[in-house]
């Protein structure tokens, strides 16, 4: 996919035009051997996930549903904890930029993604495994809630206003999802003391499936950093169009009242 | 600070006791939500756990009252910015110099002191509608637990409420984005004045620990509105 829209760029660009605003394509050298990269790890994954990896001994072939559902979970952690540490980048003063800004932007939107796949995952897995497809658990009402969260966080990225506005506003916004994950999760703990036991750390699990799951997290994280590069440059493109459009609107109406 | 903080919640209070939205509306449009939940949820039935035998509605009276508090909650954040958006005031404060920290307090202790009156006559009509007996014991864990939870719903809907200020379409997205935010207070808050009603035969020592959550939620919403709301209003 990648490598199609750089060609195309090649062709309509004449060589040398490198201003990096005025780019057409999103793709770089380091991009395009990442995107390889994912494409191998996924294939990979496939092929431990479903072929070489034993089915467990209580749930069957149901336990494949982990290298999915476990890699998206941890990358949605990972993309809203990039998303806060992008914002406080943006709103210290020393390091503003809108750089970060757009990565905060970028990251948060993979995050609601792959955390929608998380949910939808875990509760086909709950519902084999456990006959229900939820439980009012802290650690799956929290994954809502940040869900939702991160929902209303891209709603307030839309709200309009300068880019520093955007900014600013979202930033504040995505510091206190920080505030909120902990009371969250400590209040919905203390309602219904029920917990699931992390297998993976109480080194129950079997080495083969162990090493399935790594391929999972290592193949979803190249695939998340792909995306975020991508979707940075994506929508450092739109702001240019945006900032381009009003200089274009205003050069109008400027030979419109020379006439 | 504190004096700006005094003469904004001031301001509000004098809007409010003009133009009497909360009792004409806000108030009317709560005790409809008390009734529409009996409609929806007395079908009879009777809930019994251990010795305690209860009507379906006196059994969820606590958390209805704490969710009937969060409607009402959006409209008073809706109100309380519309003030200001109106004429462009809060942009006159903003030119004015005035202290972003002492509008944020002022705006909260008035939404508060609205809140509580709203929810004082929630709790005759729960009394009234719903068969709920306030225990003597429990008195003293039900005003604790409506002076936490409310300044908690405060500083929250006065931080949202200054986010969204202005902006179009806030009317749709105040709720998506303070009900997220809100659920450890309407957890706590249902909680801890079931065990003050000791609804369903819950003892009053076991709401103490909520309202220690509530208490916590509180001062870090307190504290992070102060700091944030310079930031959010500066454009």
């Amino acid at each position: 996919m990648s490598t199609t829209a750089s060609e195309s760029s090649a062709l309509t660009a004449p060589a040398g035009e490198g201003r990096r605003s005025h780019r057409s394509a999103t793709s770089t050298p380091f991009t395009r051997a990442l995107g390889i990269a994912t494409i191998v790890g996924m294939v990979w994954l496939i092929g431990f996930g479903l072929l070489v990896s034993p089915p467990d001994s209580l749930q069957k072939d149901s336990v494949r549903i982990m290298y999915v559902h476990v890699p998206t979970v941890y990358l949605a952690y990972l993309a809203f904890v990039v998303t806060a540490i992008a914002s406080a980048g943006y709103l210290w003063k020393r390091t503003r930029s809108l750089v970060w800004d757009r990565i905060a932007g970028a990251s948060a939107e993979i995050g609601v993604f792959f955390m929608a796949i998380a949910l939808v995952t875990g509760s086909v897995w709950g519902s084999i495994s456990w006959g229900t497809y939820w439980v009012w658990d802290a650690r799956l009402t929290t994954t809502a809630f940040l869900f939702v969260t991160y929902i209303g966080y891209l709603a307030v990225r839309r709200l309009g206003g300068s880019h520093e506005a955007r900014a600013r506003r979202s930033g504040i916004m995505a510091l206190f999802a920080v505030l909120e994950v902990p009371l969250v999760h400590y209040s919905v703990e203390w309602w219904r003391p029920l917990h699931q036991t992390k297998s993976v750390t109480t080194g129950e699990i079997d080495g083969l499936m162990l090493f399935s799951l790594f391929v999972g997290i290592v193949a979803f994280t190249l695939f998340y950093v792909w995306l975020l590069l991508h979707r940075q440059r994506v929508l450092h493109m739109e702001d240019a169009m945006d900032e381009r459009g009003l200089e274009l609107a205003l050069a109008e109406r400027r030979s419109e009242g020379d006439t | 600070m504190l004096s700006i903080a005094r003469s904004v919640a001031a301001k509000d209070l004098r809007i409010e006791w003009r133009a009497k939205v909360l009792v004409n509306q806000v108030v009317p449009f709560a005790g409809l939500v008390l009734v529409l939940f009996a409609f929806a949820l007395d079908n009879g039935g009777v809930v019994s756990q251990g010795d305690v035998r209860e009507s379906v509605t006196t059994f969820v009276a606590p958390g209805l009252l704490w969710l009937a508090v969060l409607f009402s909650l959006l409209l008073l954040v809706q109100r309380t910015f519309a003030l200001e958006s109106a004429d462009g005031a809060l942009d006159a404060l903003r030119v004015a110099g005035v202290d972003p920290g002492g509008i944020f307090l002022g705006k909260t202790a008035a939404l508060f002191a609205e809140l509580i009156a709203l929810e004082l006559f929630l709790t005759l009509g729960v009394i009234v509608f719903y068969d709920v007996r306030v225990r003597p014991a429990g008195a003293v864990l039900l005003v604790t637990v409506l002076i936490s939870a409310t300044a908690g719903l405060a500083f929250v809907g006065t931080l949202y409420g200054g986010l969204t200020a202005g902006a179009k379409g806030r009317e749709t997205l105040l709720p998506l984005l303070v009900f997220p935010v809100v659920a450890p207070v309407l957890l706590g808050a249902a909680r801890a004045t079931e065990a003050a009603l000791g609804t369903g035969g819950a003892a009053v020592s076991e709401g103490w620990p909520w309202v220690g959550l509530l208490a916590v939620f509180a001062t870090a919403f307190g504290a992070a509105g102060t700091v944030a709301f310079g930031p959010l209003l500066e454009e």
